[in-house]
């Protein structure tokens, strides 16, 4: 048994492994007769361009005929202002037969209401998943069945991985407004004087405390440029 | 430091004891705080080792750890406290029965710690009012217990007989 164990090989890219069967022909007859899908180089996994009105039909697709069965993420990413279709959502699928990754990019359609379908009637994982991508990016997921905020508060009005979104936060009310007449606390932008704020690593214990880095800057004196 | 503690000769007074309210009531309530642990993050792990065998907070009178607010009147707030959730240690703290205390644990509770972020309040004492702040990310159970042992100080320096009759009027909101 223990030999079993000593033998497994994890290959570092899944793409160059021998006994994967993630190869051109795979990628070839995936590719074949989908034209909502298209192939998109990437070094570390398959990555797989997708419509976002086939998503459902073509991860079910790969759930029950190319065995990848395991939902492993799903994210989204803001290109920016500046982009054509400014959101994308990721999907990582894992097959435990193939032993590989595999990616899926969806380009949300409208960049002020951005929108897809949810998967989540494929892969139940998907549900906390794109609540969160909601939560952060404010993208929607249409048919999902609890589309609400997962970490913010509900009545939050931002969405915090936004491109445009300060790091510090934008002053609102304490999302209980009892409390935040009783003790007079709201959320307050955090201040970011000195930043990062991260453990030195290397130091003693007692000194590995998170603080500013770069004391240089201050409140009262600018960071400088 | 001034003593209030209890004056006794047993040659001269026998079985009595004369001492003062306060003595005698900050004397019970510093020997039987109950903690009700307000683990938010790794700092309650930390918390759990306290009282734990090792380090064992029984030795100073305060490890009837209780989880629930009605039962306790020492707040440990241990871990980050993010603003969805400053909501929920406010209400509990209200919960507690006066006279209560709170202990911020760590850098976190204390400031925020390195949680310079939208969605992290900086420092529990925005919604509560803290007795002890505790360094450390995490503290050491020594620095808790020495953080304990602070609070214990302060109760015993209070005046618990003058608080009684000028209780402030009650702006709870649990």
């Amino acid at each position: 048994m223990s030999r079993q164990f000593a033998t497994c090989r994890i290959s570092p890219n899944p793409l160059g492994s021998l006994d994967s069967m993630i190869d051109d022909d795979f990628v070839k007859s995936l590719l074949d007769g989908r034209d909502y899908l298209s192939f998109k180089h990437h070094e570390d996994c398959l990555t797989i361009n997708c419509l976002p009105e086939s998503l459902v039909d073509f991860t079910k697709h790969l759930r029950d005929e190319e065995t990848f069965d395991l939902l492993v993420d799903l994210t989204a990413v803001d290109h920016g202002d500046g982009a054509e279709k400014r959101f994308s959502v990721v999907l990582h699928f894992y097959s435990l037969v193939h032993k590989s990754y595999l990616r899926i990019h969806v380009l949300c359609p409208d960049n002020e209401a951005p929108c897809i379908p949810s998967v989540s009637s494929v892969f139940p994982a998907a549900n906390w998943h794109e609540r969160e991508t909601f939560d952060m990016f404010g993208i929607s997921f249409s048919d999902h069945p609890n589309l609400k905020r997962i970490l913010m508060w509900d009545d939050y009005p931002y969405f915090p991985l936004r491109k445009e979104f300060p790091l510090a936060g934008i002053e609102v009310p304490l999302p209980a407004a009892d409390v935040a007449e009783v003790t007079g606390a709201d959320v307050d932008p955090a201040p970011m004087m000195g930043g990062p704020f991260v453990a030195s690593g290397n130091s003693r214990m007692s000194e590995a405390e998170p603080r500013a880095k770069d004391e240089s800057w201050t409140e009262k004196s600018e960071k400088p440029l | 430091m001034i003593s209030n503690e209890v004056g006794y000769n047993s040659k001269v007074e026998g079985e009595v004891i004369v001492t003062r309210a306060d003595s005698v009531i900050n004397w019970i309530r510093k020997h039987s705080v109950w903690p009700m642990p307000m683990g938010l993050a790794c700092c309650a792990i930390e918390l759990m080792a306290s009282a734990a065998s090792r380090y064992d907070i029984s030795r100073f009178g305060m490890e009837v750890m209780r989880f629930s607010p009605r039962q306790s009147d020492c707040m440990i707030v241990a871990g980050t406290v993010t603003y969805k959730m400053a909501e929920v240690v406010r209400r509990i703290y209200d919960q507690m029965g006066d006279p209560k205390w709170v202990v911020a644990m760590g850098a976190c509770a204390s400031t925020g710690g390195m949680y310079r972020s939208y969605a992290v309040m900086q420092g529990v004492d925005n919604v509560v009012p803290v007795d002890v702040y505790v360094s450390g990310c995490p503290p050491r159970p020594e620095a808790l217990l020495d953080a304990m042992m602070k609070l214990q100080g302060k109760i015993g320096n209070e005046s618990s007989v003058r608080n009684l009759s000028n209780k402030p009027e009650p702006t709870g909101v649990a």
